[in-house]
């Protein structure tokens, strides 16, 4: 077990350094970055503030890794989330109770992923494209849900779920670890990841092998729908109103970026929530340092860029063998090429 | 016929009759007044989408085209009003500047195989990032040279006014047509798109060709950038936000494949003006919100996507059965 944890931690090693690179770099920015305290039962601090707001990139970086291992994307989370809170706060409005509320918002995720595998797996379309018609319709649709207003609500039982806590911890954080653990469980402890990975490296392949594919991937855009949907929610709560315009407004872009920060491949195949999430909070660490340290936002997503390519370039070099090439010893040179044949 | 240029019919078709439907309910739209406005109104659309047209023929895609248009409005403004430099001499930067930009992530595509989604992501954060360094206030731009570009205009039969950015829009989808069929280049990238690694095996020179399709778009983004800042006039780091999304349903609506190799330049151009038509419609009745254009584009982009799949469904099939005779 122990050797595992190893091999694990040998593996997220470039993304863990980073992390604390960025912690470090807020530590010194802004030395109360690591100080928490207890007020109003709840736990308060920059730690948990990273935590906190990055729990909806969280949620979607789980649904979207997902989809991603299975050679796909989803370009119509923001969009979904947009939609979910709308529904969310349209009907909270209008008197239904909470349990109706939350099931209707989340049927709306599960649906529009219905809808996306659909065209995926059954029509076969590139999932770039067949995403991109939500992507465009979805807020179009989430306007017509609130009629183009900015529908606010009071509702307690629904603002729990993006202010509230839970053992002084705030509700996003809870949700988050919920769903990450549940998908990881789900993946780790039965089949499934090995189906979705098959699937992700050779459809063809896979099928004739007996997966189901079509089914397979129609569950996992229901799936990445569903955090989606999760994700507009909390989103929602936390602002006590939708915003079709905004809310989640180019966040599929961050979940895709969590993805790829955790090492999985944007062609499919193998692939790990927990690095995913582990990507997500380094992108939310990282806003979160800009926005206390007292630098303009501006370098907010000029730093972004940075990070990307520069670990563009470091999955890139050690995928082509450059850093083969410095290490001396044969025997190294020669893995290095079974392992690009 | 040839199976291929089937979408493209469609799209023509779909124009033309999405065109007849307006003018039906609303004669008015039946001038060339509306038919200039259209062109001015979506000649910054148009100019990218040429860009994209490129790009996605290769089978790549280039999510930075909204905000190199934000990024060269900034600029110029940047430029022109506050350091006094003349248009002409910012117009020759930011398209040095964008170019450049646009041939790097063809360099990091090409040489670091990286998928085109996620270097061209990273140069969509870094061109808006840049947009407010530079400045995040809304920049107007007054200078007589701008004056002057603004108020050219060809008086067409009928009132309407063809103005220097429609006109400009309808040259460069006339150069884009020329070099996609009749240059070396244009070659290349439907060979690029219809399968790299023939394409490698043939001699195309693959490297210089990618390059060239992201530095291609990269100049027309400045260049869309240039006559969006003509038509507003100013220079604001939150302007052109989603465009990318805008172009890349216009080459899909005009018949292009999303994985590359099928498709034509002037269906983009069709592409454009459904959705200028749209948008017209929408004006024109009056009631109807904005956010029925986003659907109605939604609806459009599956409606094509599907027609797309029934025929190479339909084409695979004929070509089994052909097979099994």
């Amino acid at each position: 077990m122990s050797r595992m944890l190893m091999a694990g931690l040998t593996r997220a090693a470039p993304q863990l350094i980073c992390l604390a690179v960025i912690l470090l770099l807020n530590w010194l920015a802004f030395p109360g970055f690591f100080d928490m305290r207890i007020q109003d039962g709840r736990i308060f601090g920059s730690v948990v503030d990273v935590l906190n707001r990055g729990a909806p990139v969280v949620i979607l970086a789980v649904g979207m890794t997902a989809v991603i291992a299975s050679k796909g994307v989803d370009l119509s989370v923001g969009a979904v989330m947009a939609m979910a809170g709308a529904v969310a706060a349209t009907m909270t409005v209008a008197g239904y109770p909470l349990l109706v509320v939350l099931l209707a918002a989340l049927g709306t995720g599960v649906l529009c992923g219905l809808w996306n595998g659909l065209l995926v797996g059954f029509f076969d379309l590139q999932p770039i494209v067949a995403t991109l018609i939500l992507m465009v319709a979805g807020r179009g649709i989430a306007q017509l849900i609130t009629e183009g207003t900015i529908v606010t609500f009071i509702d307690p039982g629904l603002i729990f779920f993006g202010t509230g806590s839970f053992f002084w911890i705030p509700m996003p954080v809870i949700l988050a670890v919920l769903v990450t653990a549940m998908a990881v469980l789900l993946v780790r402890r039965t089949a499934l990841g090995l189906l979705i990975e098959s699937l992700g490296v050779n459809r063809s392949a896979s099928s004739y092998a007996g997966v189901n594919s079509r089914l397979l991937l129609l569950l996992i855009y229901a799936f990445c729908g569903l955090c989606a949907a999760l994700a507009g929610i909390i989103v929602s709560a936390d602002i006590r109103g939708a915003d079709a315009n905004n809310a989640g407004l180019w966040l599929e872009l961050d979940a895709i970026l969590a993805v790829v920060i955790g090492g999985t491949s944007l062609l499919g195949g193998r692939f790990s929530i927990v690095m995913s999430v582990l990507g997500a909070i380094i992108i939310q660490a990282m806003n979160t340092g800009i926005l206390i340290s007292g630098f303009p936002p501006e370098y907010n997503l000029i730093l972004k860029a940075g990070v990307i390519i520069m670990i563009l370039l470091a999955q890139s070099l050690s995928r082509t063998g450059f850093l083969h090439v410095l290490r001396p010893a044969p025997t190294q040179t020669a893995e290095a090429k079974v392992k690009r044949a | 016929m040839n199976t291929r240029l089937l979408p493209f019919y469609a799209t023509l078709f779909i124009g033309v009759l999405a065109y007849l439907i307006c003018v039906i309910q609303f004669p008015g739209m039946f001038s060339t007044r509306v038919a200039g406005n259209l062109l001015t109104d979506n000649a910054f659309l148009g100019i990218a989408a040429v860009g994209m047209t490129f790009v996605i023929l290769s089978g790549g895609i280039d999510l930075s085209v909204g905000s190199v248009i934000a990024f060269t409005g900034v600029l110029l403004a940047v430029l022109i009003n506050w350091n006094g430099v003349h248009p002409l001499l910012a117009f020759a930067i930011a398209l040095t500047l964008t170019t450049l930009f646009g041939a790097a992530m063809g360099l990091i595509i090409h040489y670091l195989d990286v998928p085109a989604f996620i270097v061209t992501l990273a140069g969509m954060f870094l061109a808006r990032g840049l947009c407010f360094v530079m400045t995040t206030d809304s920049v107007p731009i007054n200078h007589e040279f701008y004056t002057m570009l603004q108020s050219l205009y060809w008086r067409m039969p009928g009132g309407g006014r063809l103005t220097f950015i429609g006109g400009l829009m309808v040259a460069t989808f006339a150069v884009g047509i020329l070099i996609a069929h009749f240059t070396k280049f244009g070659s290349y990238i439907y060979a690029i798109g219809g399968n790299r690694a023939s394409a490698e095996l043939m001699g195309v020179p693959v490297a210089r060709t990618t390059v060239g399709i992201y530095a291609l778009s990269g100049f027309l983004s400045g260049l869309a950038g240039i006559v969006f800042s003509l038509y507003t006039s100013a220079g604001y780091s939150l302007a052109a936000v989603g465009v990318e999304l805008d172009t890349i349903a216009a080459v899909v609506i005009g018949g292009t494949l999303l994985t590359g190799g099928v498709g034509l330049v002037a269906g983009t151009f069709i592409g454009v003006i459904i959705q200028g038509i749209i948008q017209t419609y929408i004006v024109f009745d009056g009631t109807l919100s904005s956010w029925w254009t986003k659907i109605v584009v939604g609806i459009l982009l599956f409606a094509f996507i599907a027609l797309q799949r029934i025929l190479v469904w339909l084409s695979t099939r004929k070509a089994s059965a052909l097979g099994a005779h």
